[in-house]
């Protein structure tokens, strides 16, 4: 059971690219949609590559649905979601989906928490029946509850706090997001692990688990038909219910530049993040501008051959690593990010300069014809290349389903990219990468290591 | 005496077993006229080809330059005839093909995907060809590369998960090759030369040295084409020689590395396992009750699920062409990393005493059996599977009879193969914490 951060992928994706010589019957595009009669929506993809289905169920709650005080009440509950219902017992559900040969697991991430098993494909009702029993009848046990919280806590200490990169990436997000949900953190702060409460979980359940607040996407060798009916079998008599719309936090726009510095004995390598906020596929009035940032992080950071590479790793030997990243499959406002390692004998500050310069060139100058479409070869390649994993497909689709998006983007996707232009990915960088959208957060070893013992946060 | 419904559940199984076996990846083999292993799956549903060049010149080739390997494998795209490295990479990435590259203990590979197009994959091919038949290795990359590996060691020293593999490693195989990280160290790093570098590509990136594996859109006779043109690109050279034997190493030594942490990172293990040993599923289902199937397995029930210690605690082998290691890893809050220690070890113990329950071998059969497709279900994954086959020289229906060959295990076999590969008296314990008492040790 793992929560996730934000990824810096640039991803949405596509269907059959008519660019290709490829008979449009090879790709998995068979995507049907179904919805029960209580709300429940079921998303269904055919790939008969190998006997196997992935089923995923994505609850549209996350991190970016609590406040201060209460955050990582969705990460908890999504352990808690594997300690047992009032028909089975503590570690049975896993217990029940090994006997039968799947694997299982579950993530929650700011938009959504989402539990997955992978099965034959015969079996696939296994996880429906699981699945739907814990939808309604989860037990929460205050003794599985005490030993849980402290798994948590070891997993926070595991994942951020002996971490000074994601220790940094934990304050970046505090400060990047200005009135915005997302600079909670998913896993919560250890204060408010501490104080939570039994029945802060029982409120989350009930509040957000309904079928009405859920998509259920599966993927393999299935028929879709089937499917649809499986799921009303197993989900179809658990009440609608009554689902609250999220808070009406989206954060600020513009919030003017903010800089942060953490001092550590414990680092010995100074670590750059930079982020301009702006608009996700969800919150852009202007969907055509969310293309184009996502042709322009490819233009930095593609590959080897791209500017970041090309430019600051091996042109001008100033950063050990660098790199770009753009994910605009979110409900809220998100992050355009750049971060970086200096060189050995470069310090951050000249790192730091020479990526606001490149990006200065962006906003003066448009790429050439040649930089644009290797751009967009490339986006429109990775998502082909992503179609060989039936999970990510689950995934992308769940996602899209979860920030309200919707998959259907997926069939538009590839003239999107296409219709970018060298002005466009001008604009937006004129428009969004200016200053007072800019965070900065600089990770820098003390100057004097002595190895005291963290006091803990 | 065999009973009507008898003969329907084997027919029934029988049934069953050619359905899968149907499933599987025909992996077709031959070898090049130099004498590169070439492994090829026709995999036609997604329009995607992958090319993977794998030599036997990971970081167990290092010999006295720790690092070297590596260095190697990086910079094989850094350069070739009137190219430099960005010019290859665009050229590639205007194709939208990926390319990527590593160098492990035993094994290095070159990859290449690519569109199956043949517009899009014609020139890749060729470019990937005229790279790995010459590469350059430029000065100016040679440095650049070597102070990028540098930062990056220094980066790990700072991640107490990193320290400990690389602290674990040095302990239990001590001046074996295995005993070096792959990823280099400062004085192997520092002291590498460019003439090194080509001349480790010269005598390892080598034909003999090589396992071509393909995996994609396309038929036999552009298989054989493509792998005989990339073969042909190499010199024949020969197969790298034999890697020494794992001596036996410290016995139950316990290692305390200080660290500034809130928790303790802690590694049990030893070396235990070559790869194709005949006992390997044995071993594997041993290890899927004692650590490693994830929230069911012993050692998580103890460790979690009973007493909430940690998150994440693991065990496994890691086979490799010289006894690979086993290990067991969890990580626990300070003032927990004694209770911590003695239940793994206690665990280790009673298992290693007495073997799986009946239930637990029923559940760990039906579990590894039954999820096997699962591993098999991308282009990606197969890849891999014919890669290590080819590489390890495993029988050519490794895949194909591996759900036979754990369902034929039972709790004896299972014992008695824990017991061959794992001495709970032997283990080297590494604990990666705060220790004041060992400052300045190291």
């Amino acid at each position: 059971m793992a929560f996730k951060y934000a990824t810096r992928a640039c991803t949405i994706a596509l269907t059959a690219m008519t660019w290709l010589a490829t008979p449009a019957a090879a790709m998995p595009s068979d995507t049907h949609e179904y919805t029960l009669d209580n709300g429940l929506s079921v998303v269904v993809r055919r790939d008969a590559r190998a006997p196997v289905a992935v089923s995923q169920l994505w609850y549209h709650v996350g991190s970016s649905y609590e406040h201060q005080g209460i955050t990582g009440v969705s990460h908890v509950l999504e352990h808690m979601m594997f300690k047992g219902t009032e028909t089975l017992a503590p570690g049975e559900f896993s217990q029940i989906v090994s006997d039968n040969g799947g694997e299982h697991n579950a993530f929650t991430s700011r938009d959504y928490t989402t539990y997955y098993e992978q099965l034959a494909a015969d079996r696939l009702e296994v996880a429906f029946r699981l699945e739907a029993d814990r939808m309604r009848n989860l037990r929460l046990d205050p003794a599985e509850f005490d030993k849980e919280r402290q798994v948590v806590i070891e997993e926070r200490r595991l994942r951020v706090t002996d971490q000074p990169q994601s220790l940094l990436s934990e304050r970046f997000n505090a400060q990047a997001y200005l009135a915005s949900p997302y600079g909670l953190p998913v896993i919560g702060w250890r204060g408010d692990l501490d104080d939570m409460q039994l029945a802060d979980l029982q409120q989350w359940y009930e509040r957000w688990y309904g079928p009405s607040n859920a998509t259920l996407v599966v993927v393999g060798d299935v028929e879709p038909s089937a499917v649809r009916d499986l799921a009303e079998k197993h989900f179809g008599d658990i009440p609608a219910g009554e689902v609250p719309a999220p808070r009406g936090e989206t954060g600020v726009a513009e919030p003017g530049e903010r800089r942060l510095t953490l001092h550590r004995t414990d680092v010995n390598t100074p670590y750059l993040l930079m982020g301009y906020n702006v608009p996700s596929l969800a919150s852009a009035e202007d969907a055509t501008e969310v293309h184009a940032l996502a042709v322009l992080s490819m233009i930095l950071d593609g590959g080897e051959g791209a500017v970041l590479s090309e430019e600051l790793v091996r042109g001008r030997a100033l950063a050990a690593s660098a790199s770009a990243g753009y994910s605009p499959v979110d409900r809220l406002d998100t992050l355009f990010m750049l971060s970086g390692v200096p060189a050995m004998d470069h310090d951050i500050d000249t790192l730091e300069a020479a990526l606001l310069e490149r990006i200065e060139g962006f906003r003066q100058e448009p790429v050439s014809a040649e930089t644009l479409q290797r751009a967009k070869t490339q986006l429109l390649a990775d998502h082909i290349y992503q179609l060989d994993s039936t999970f990510y497909q689950a995934m992308e689709i769940g996602r899209l389903e979860a920030t309200g998006i919707g998959w259907e983007v997926l069939e538009g996707y590839e003239a999107a990219v296409e219709a970018v232009t060298a002005a466009q990915v001008q604009a937006v960088a004129r428009k969004y990468l200016t200053a007072d959208r800019l965070t900065v957060a600089r990770l820098i070893p003390a100057a004097h290591r002595d190895r005291t013992r963290q006091e803990a946060e | 005496m065999m009973t009507a419904s008898m003969r329907l559940a084997i027919a029934t199984l029988l049934f069953l077993g050619s359905a899968v076996a149907a499933a599987q990846p025909q992996i077709q083999h031959w070898r090049t006229d130099n004498g590169a292993e070439v492994y090829f799956v026709a995999a036609r549903e997604l329009p995607i080809v992958d090319v993977r060049l794998t030599f036997d010149a990971g970081g167990a080739r290092d010999g006295n330059t720790p690092g070297l390997a590596r260095l190697t494998n990086e910079l094989v795209m850094a350069g070739a005839e009137g190219m430099d490295a960005g010019t290859i990479a665009r050229q590639f990435e205007a194709n939208g093909a990926r390319i990527d590259n590593a160098s492990q203990q035993d094994m290095a590979y070159l990859h290449l995907r690519s569109l199956s197009d043949p517009g899009r994959l014609a020139p890749s091919l060729s470019l990937f060809r005229d790279v790995v038949a010459a590469p350059s290795f430029p000065a100016e990359d040679f440095q650049r590369t070597r102070e990028q590996m540098l930062v990056s060691l220094r980066q790990s020293q700072q991640s107490p998960g990193k320290t400990a593999s690389r602290r674990f490693k040095a302990a239990i195989y001590g001046d074996h090759p295995y005993g070096t990280p792959a990823a280099g160290t400062v004085a192997g790093l520092k002291a590498a030369t460019r003439g090194e570098v080509k001349a480790f590509y010269e005598r390892y990136y080598a034909a003999r040295n090589m396992v071509i594996a393909i995996v994609g859109d396309l038929e036999r006779d552009r298989a054989e084409r493509i792998a005989a043109d990339l073969a042909n690109t190499r010199p024949d050279g020969e197969p790298a020689s034999p890697l020494p034997p794992v001596a036996a190493g410290a016995v139950g030594e316990t290692l305390r590395v200080d660290f500034d942490t809130q928790q303790t990172h802690i590694l049990l293990g030893q070396p235990a396992v070559r790869r194709g040993t005949a006992d390997w599923h044995a071993l594997y289902v041993a290890n899927h009750i004692l650590g490693g199937g994830g929230l069911t397995s012993r050692l998580s029930e103890e460790m979690r699920e009973k007493r909430g210690l940690s998150y994440s605690t693991q065990s496994y082998f890691a086979p490799a062409a010289r006894k690979g290691r086993f290990e067991i890893r969890t990580q626990v809050r300070n003032d927990k990393r004694d209770e911590a220690l003695t239940v793994l070890r206690e665990s280790l113990h009673a298992f290693h005493a007495e073997g799986p329950t009946a239930d637990e071998l029923a559940s760990a059969k039906r579990q590894i059996t039954g999820s096997f497709p699962l591993n098999l279900d991308s282009n990606r994954d197969i890849l891999g599977y014919v890669a290590m086959i080819g590489f390890y020289d495993l029988p050519l229906d490794y895949l194909a009879r591996f759900r036979d060959q754990v369902q034929s295990v039972d709790a004896d076999a299972v014992r008695r193969a824990f017991r061959a590969h794992v001495d709970p008296d032997a283990l080297t314990t590494l604990m990666v914490g705060p220790y004041p008492e060992t400052r300045g040790e190291e």
